[in-house]
């Protein structure tokens, strides 16, 4: 068999397939935050077209194409995904479901999983029916993230789990949550965590959004008062969920720098200097905006350095905490600019440039704060010591 | 583009560099020479050639080596760790590649000598503190069927020990600028040593009434640029390399003593304090990393369009090696200060190479115009 023109055929009949099922709606690419399906039980489609897209690849397994068959998915090799993306950008298609059951509980339950686990819970994520959400950081427990204290006890025939989890986005949304929770208290921090699935429709389970200083957000608070969980929703080893956790850590850490939302990408500052009635004049600001263009344009390059990287095999590891910090730190200081160049025009709420330089001050915090991201490269890349 | 990845040449060529930079001209070499009060080695630089690196841009049928800008970069960046002084920026990068815009005889005789090592150049711009090409003033009078050149340089790097200058001159108002390649030894031409923090060759240069003539013009009369504009780059492009070089090779002095010196009890390097400043830089370094491939692949692939990518390297390398030689000397605290201890070189070398072929503010502002500021 000839793998290339076996590549070749599976192009073609992805792009037919695409052409002949990819509603015309569906084809205006990512068209922002308000096009996402995001799935669940409680899902508005925002257009039969949504619901249309979303069944017919999820009957291919294409909302999830690289897992396995059997857990909903389409089986796809890495050149197979590759061409997948790209046939998608070629006709514009809408991603047809976002998740964090896709990005996150996936990988993990695809990793440490039961095969009863992975037959219970995947084909749902990969169909849109079931939205999860995720339950780490506590009131207590944020960068110290194995400090964590929600209370999980043993009761024989089930667990029962009281605490509370903050910063779980979309809690209010979500139909399930993945959490990190303390099943021994006497062992050494690492060593007494656990992972578990637990159903927010549980009687002791309540959310309560969180606003931001740039206003509405989908952050929560989440409480769990009593809740009872049957015994099999642990995934992996009893009090070695910290594993569990790690792995994922690595794989959102990786999603949010090669993410570029969060990274400063956007439009040349020349640009937006010109709009504003000072900006070129001011020689501070003209300064201040000359540094970042230099160090947005090298931090680009840099991602693209680092997909490169990826893609003949090397991978990103550790370095991920590098774009990461880079990357958010940079968004910030363009945010600053923009701000301090639209002067008294950007104070009005209305003008919505006050709530993204606001909700940039939450980059270098979410997914590991800037100073976890430098801790991560002093010990790891630069071995340090302690 | 060729991916931001080093190819497995470029891999195998810094390796290389570096085994045979370890021995022949680690730091305490550049202490050497300037204990001697000298700049240049030149058993060291036909040992170069030998290898190749003297030609490292000049055409096979000139008998060069022919690696392109991004091995050029890896070999400076290479040199730039161990503080390597050589004439290989200012005529195997700048000189050579002015050199290949010409095709006629003279210019492929100077091409084959470089690539020998048999030949040196310098290049001679600046008139101001600054770098300005445009506003070059030095006059080259018409004078019957040549010319006379009458003026004054400064920061000639490499001027003391070349045998050959490449003058910018102008020849009209406005933009007719014009490039000259005399040799030192020319009626007229005198050199005035410098000094420089770096140790290195730097001198002033006195055109005294030159004569010259349409044989020692290097590409048109007024008309420069066509020669000049990516001799410049090609060069600024490989002292920022070189510069990201020196980074580095501050860098890994830096981590090495935050392992090895201890006060209270503990190694310095287990400090918070210090583990955040080390980290940051680090980040930067590996930021700069991608301009300075990113300038070179250019310069190979799109020579036409390497103008942004060229001055965001330089201007990112500079910002990079200033903060690690910095913070290199306070990292290292009192023994960083001491002229016995290597961080001076780095710190003094960083200085000169920020300003030579441009500063930080001349290369950003580069950066700005392309991206329409």
């Amino acid at each position: 068999m000839n793998g290339h023109l076996d590549l070749k055929d599976f192009r073609e009949k992805l792009r037919s397939w695409l052409e002949q099922n990819c509603p015309e709606e569906m084809r205006d690419g990512a068209a922002g935050d308000d096009s996402i399906c995001w799935g669940g039980k409680n899902w508005n489609f925002t257009s039969p077209a949504q619901k249309t897209w979303l069944d017919r690849c999820a009957e291919q397994g294409l909302t999830v194409p690289t897992w396995p068959k059997a857990f909903g998915g389409a089986g796809l090799s890495r050149d197979q995904e590759k061409i997948f993306h790209e046939e998608m950008r070629r006709l514009n298609a809408r991603t047809p479901l976002q998740s964090f059951g896709i990005w996150m509980l996936g990988p993990a339950l695809l990793q440490f999983g039961t095969e009863e686990q992975k037959l219970r819970y995947l084909p749902p994520i990969a169909r849109g029916e079931v939205r999860w959400c995720q339950g780490y950081s506590e009131p207590g427990a944020g960068s110290d993230l194995a400090g964590l204290q929600t209370k999980c006890e043993d009761k024989g025939d089930h667990w029962l789990v009281n605490g509370q989890k903050v910063w779980t986005s979309y809690a209010d949304k979500a139909d399930w949550i993945f959490a990190l929770v303390r099943t021994d208290r006497d062992a050494p921090k690492h060593k007494g965590i656990s992972f578990v699935l637990i159903d927010m429709e549980s009687k002791g389970v309540t959310t309560r959004p969180i606003r931001l200083i740039s206003g509405a957000s989908p952050f929560c608070e989440t409480f769990f008062d009593d809740v009872q969980v049957p015994k099999d929703q642990v995934v992996g080893t009893v009090n070695r969920g910290w594993d569990v956790a790690k792995y994922l850590l690595t794989h959102e850490r990786e999603m949010i720098s090669a993410g570029g939302a969060l990274m400063g990408g956007g439009r040349a500052l020349g640009a937006v200097l010109k709009e504003s009635e000072t900006g070129l004049s001011d020689p501070i600001q003209l300064s201040e905006a000359m540094r970042l263009e230099v160090d947005s344009l090298a931090f680009e390059l840099t991602l693209e350095r680092f997909k490169d990287q990826a893609e003949s095999g090397q991978g990103v590891g550790d370095a991920s905490a590098m774009l990461k910090y880079m990357g958010t730190e940079l968004n910030k200081r363009r945010l600053e600019m923009v701000m301090a160049a639209a002067g008294s025009d950007a104070l009005d709420w209305n003008d919505g440039r006050a709530p993204n330089w606001l909700r940039t001050k939450a980059n270098s915090i979410e997914g590991g704060t800037s100073e976890v991201m430098l801790s991560i490269v002093s010990k790891r890349v630069l071995g340090l010591p302690g | 583009m060729t991916k931001l990845v080093r190819t497995e040449e470029e891999t195998l060529l810094a390796d290389a560099a570096r085994g045979f930079l370890g021995d022949a001209a680690p730091v305490s070499h550049l202490r050497a020479l300037r204990d001697k009060g000298e700049t240049q080695d030149s058993d060291l630089w036909a040992q170069m050639a030998q290898m190749g690196w003297a030609g490292v841009l000049v055409p096979e049928t000139c008998g060069g080596s022919e690696m392109g800008h991004a091995a050029a970069g890896v070999l400076a960046e290479e040199m730039g760790k161990t503080l390597v002084t050589s004439p290989f920026l200012s005529t195997a990068v700048i000189a050579a590649t002015a050199l290949k815009q010409v095709a006629n005889d003279r210019s492929k005789e100077s091409l084959k000598q470089i690539a020998q090592g048999t030949m040196t150049y310098a290049l001679a711009i600046d008139e101001s503190s600054k770098f300005q090409p445009d506003g070059t003033a030095l006059a080259a009078h018409r004078e019957g069927n040549g010319f006379r050149l009458e003026g004054q340089k400064r920061f000639v790097v490499d001027g003391g020990t070349s045998d050959r200058v490449l003058v910018l001159a102008r020849t009209g108002d406005d933009k007719s600028l014009t490039l000259f390649d005399i040799p030192f030894d020319r009626s007229g031409v005198s050199r005035v040593a410098r000094p420089m923090i770096d140790s290195r060759d730097a001198v002033d240069v006195i055109f005294d009434r030159v004569e010259a003539t349409g044989d020692d013009i290097l590409g048109s009369v007024d008309d420069a640029m066509t020669v000049l504009k990516p001799a410049l780059e090609a060069g600024q492009a490989a002292l920022a390399a070189e510069m990201a070089g020196l980074a580095s090779g501050a860098f890994e002095m830096t981590v090495t003593y935050l392992k090895e010196r201890k006060q209270f009890g503990v190694p310095i390097g287990a400090f918070q304090a210090l583990q955040h400043r080390a980290a940051h830089l680090w980040c930067e370094t590996e930021v700069t990393t991608t301009a300075i491939l990113h300038a070179g692949r250019k310069l190979d692939e799109d020579p036409g369009n390497a103008t942004l990518a060229v001055s965001l390297a330089k201007a990112r390398a500079i910002q990079t090696a200033q903060l690690a030689v910095r913070e290199g000397v306070q990292m290292h605290g009192g023994i960083g200060m001491t002229d016995a201890f290597d961080m001076g070189f780095y710190m003094k070398r960083a200085r000169v190479a920020a300003e030579w072929l441009g500063d930080y503010g001349y290369h950003a502002a580069q950066v700005a115009k392309l991206r329409g500021f």
